[in-house]
């Protein structure tokens, strides 16, 4: 089976990877706006190069000038801002060590095994008398830490098979794409659950590896739709008449026009990433060492106390829907302003 | 049109040989390798060895992989070690697969009914408080954990206000006749109408919560997919021929615009079966993916193999369908 670079009906996404094929399709830089017409005279050639309606300007320039009204995006900016902050200050303004166990002769395992909110500790303390706020807090950090190693390896990961796939084309393209397209055809959160439980003893590092290489697949694929896009373009012909490097012209031509889709599809990432670990450690999978908090994994362990004290499950639960909405929030704006269709 | 057919199924069957191909790298590669994950971690070194040698583990690697394939084609997926000792792993599915597809019926139908109707709304009155609102409601039901959502419906319906059963399929003093093993269907058929409503209520907390993401899925496809119709030149066309504006709305916009909803609801199916993991084990719901969960849990490899195989044999076999009924509609596809 030949494929060729289908071309998506506009707007209208039918399958997981056609809507990743869409998305890389809607930054391919507009071909044929600077292209000479064959019997050019000098005029011509003058006026080919110049656009139509006044000075150029960049895609993110112009991207940034509709965002900054865009209240979509400033709210999800704002809350992925503090999210940030958070995660990097709360371990210095948190008012108690997340693992310490300072109520500890609080809990009684038959009465009251979950100590309420008192002076001192206004969300009280978890399970094993750990002030609830403190873990909060501080659990930014390594929530934060999961989402974006995983972002970040699914990236690089499909990054590597994208590119390899876009730049040589060939038999290359179709076995690459070939286990990308099966890897995309099972379920995702069932895939990340089944590398999950490859291994003996989960910890943070498994439940990474899993969340990453189940996004592998839709860089890969989103990189592999924009590579092949301008393969043809004629910033890539004029490259390689100068006589640029094969190389140079993937990395240093091909590769930043690529980036757009591909730093929208990472914001969505990062939101889903931090759902998932959520799930993985509701199933038993996830990072079983909880010195240092993380909020997907304080709500998986909430869950056997979910029916007595709901408030363990509800906090954490509650931070990760705002954190997950802000980065969507943010994704999907971005997405829109990125697209030249909606350019105007 | 039957060659998009045979084009489909050769796809398919390519998928499915690189799936084995990964089921089988992935049974290799669990910790101590397909043995002591079949057998469990109490094995004795007998067994072990009858099952390498049954296994042929001794053979080269090509030799093993046509054994896996010859024992997946005749059933053999071991016994289960954690979910339910002794039993049969596909005997286990076979057992639970009516269950979860009860639940995703009611889960999916469910999405449809609220996000189709919604999604359209939304984009007909684009920018209105229903527009944004919706979208926002969308999105919000991507961002919360499927199983925090379950928990959060059980904790207030079923155990703060009584109203609905918090657990199980059906109640334990109900001595209904099974026929299909869809409880529901099963009431009906025996008209024992007691048995199928309390399997309903049963089903109503576990479907609502499986439905949250489909539902937001559906509802943006679908505003999107009206709002890209809304403004193509045969709409146009039509409402200055002087159509009245239901048949526009109708036979126009709708029917073009439910075309892409059709094809996401099919990749549904997958979120659905992912999402039946969380939402059985919360509501222990016996179903595939209350299995499944208790095979992640006690690395019950034997139940995982068959499990997962069938997931993805069932999400795999629902989009060629939905391919092969969508090509039928759309002539457009035929062609790519």
């Amino acid at each position: 089976m030949t494929e060729n670079p289908r071309r998506p009906i506009p707007g209208t996404p039918r399958h997981k990877k056609e809507r990743i094929d869409a998305l890389a399709a809607s930054s391919a830089p507009e071909g044929g706006a600077a292209t000479a017409s064959g019997g050019g005279t000098t005029t011509a050639l003058r006026e080919a190069g110049r656009v139509a309606g006044g000075e150029g300007v960049s895609l993110w320039m112009s991207a940034w000038r509709r965002l900054r009204h865009d209240w979509v995006f400033l709210v999800g900016a704002a809350i992925v801002v503090l999210f940030v902050l958070l995660a990097i200050i709360a371990p210095f303004i948190a008012p108690h060590d997340p693992a310490g166990r300072v109520l500890i002769d609080q809990v009684h395992r038959q009465s009251n095994p979950v100590p309420g909110p008192q002076p001192g500790h206004p969300l009280g303390a978890d399970y094993l008398g750990r002030d609830l706020l403190s873990r909060l807090m501080v659990g930014a950090r390594q929530t934060l830490i999961v989402g974006v190693l995983a972002t970040l390896g699914g990236l690089f990961g499909g990054m590597a098979l994208g590119t390899l796939a876009g730049a040589f084309g060939g038999w290359v393209d179709s076995v690459v794409m070939r286990v990308v397209d099966v890897l995309l055809s099972i379920p995702s959160l069932l895939m990340a659950f089944s590398i999950a439980a490859m291994f003996r003893s989960p910890s943070q590092w498994t439940v990474i590896l899993a969340i990453a290489i189940v996004q592998v697949p839709v860089f890969a694929r989103l990189l592999r739709g924009s590579m092949l896009a301008q393969r043809h373009s004629d910033h890539v012909l004029a490259a390689r008449a100068l006589g640029v490097r094969k190389g140079t012209i993937v990395f240093r031509h091909m590769l930043p026009n690529a980036m757009g889709p591909v730093i929208v599809q990472a914001t969505l990432v990062l939101a889903t990433a931090i759902i998932d670990a959520a799930a993985l450690s509701f199933l038993g999978l996830g990072n079983p060492d909880d010195r240092a908090p993380e909020w997907g994994q304080m709500l998986g362990n909430a869950q056997s106390y979910f029916d007595s004290h709901p408030h363990l499950a509800v906090y954490p639960a509650l931070c990760i829907i705002v954190v997950a909405l802000g980065f969507t929030l943010v994704g999907e704006s971005l997405r829109e302003s990125l697209d030249p269709k909606s350019r105007r | 049109m039957s060659r998009y057919i045979v084009r489909r199924l050769l796809q398919a069957v390519v998928t499915l040989f690189v799936l084995s191909v990964l089921l089988f790298a992935w049974l290799r590669s669990l910790p101590g390798g397909p043995v002591s994950a079949l057998l469990g971690e109490r094995s004795t070194p007998a067994d072990r060895a009858a099952l390498e040698a049954a296994l042929g583990l001794d053979q080269p690697i090509l030799v093993q992989y046509w054994r896996f394939l010859e024992r997946a084609s005749q059933g053999q997926f071991g016994v289960s070690t954690g979910v339910l000792p002794g039993r049969d792993a596909l005997e286990i599915f076979l057992s639970r697969f009516p269950a979860t597809i009860e639940l995703s019926f009611f889960a999916l139908t469910l999405a449809i009914l609220l996000g189709v109707p919604l999604g359209y709304l939304a984009a007909r009155r684009r920018g209105t408080f229903l527009d944004t609102g919706s979208v926002l409601f969308s999105l919000v039901g991507i961002a919360v954990p499927v199983f925090f959502l379950a928990f959060a419906l059980k904790y207030v319906f079923a155990i703060q206000l009584g109203l609905l059963p918090p657990s199980g399929r059906q109640s334990v003093g109900i001595n209904a006749t099974h026929i299909t093993g869809m409880y529901v269907l099963d009431g009906l058929m025996t008209r024992e109408w007691d048995a199928a409503w309390d399997a309903l209520r049963h089903l109503i907390l576990p479907a609502v919560a499986l439905s949250s993401i489909p539902f937001a899925v559906i509802l943006r496809i679908t505003r999107a997919s009206v709002l890209e119709v809304l403004d193509e030149d045969y709409v146009r066309t039509a409402q200055s021929k002087g159509l009245r504006a239901p048949t526009i709305r109708g036979r126009h916009v709708l029917r073009n615009a439910l075309i892409p909803v059709v094809t996401t609801i099919g990749l549904q199916t997958g979120a659905l079966l992912a999402g039946a993991v969380l939402t059985e084990r919360v509501f222990t719901f016996r179903g595939v993916g209350h299995a499944l969960a208790y095979g992640f849990e006690t690395r019950d490899y034997a139940v995982l193999q068959v499990l997962i195989m069938m997931a993805a044999l069932v999400y795999i076999l629902v989009n060629m369908v939905v391919d092969i009924a969508y090509a039928a509609i759309d002539p457009r596809v035929r062609v790519r």
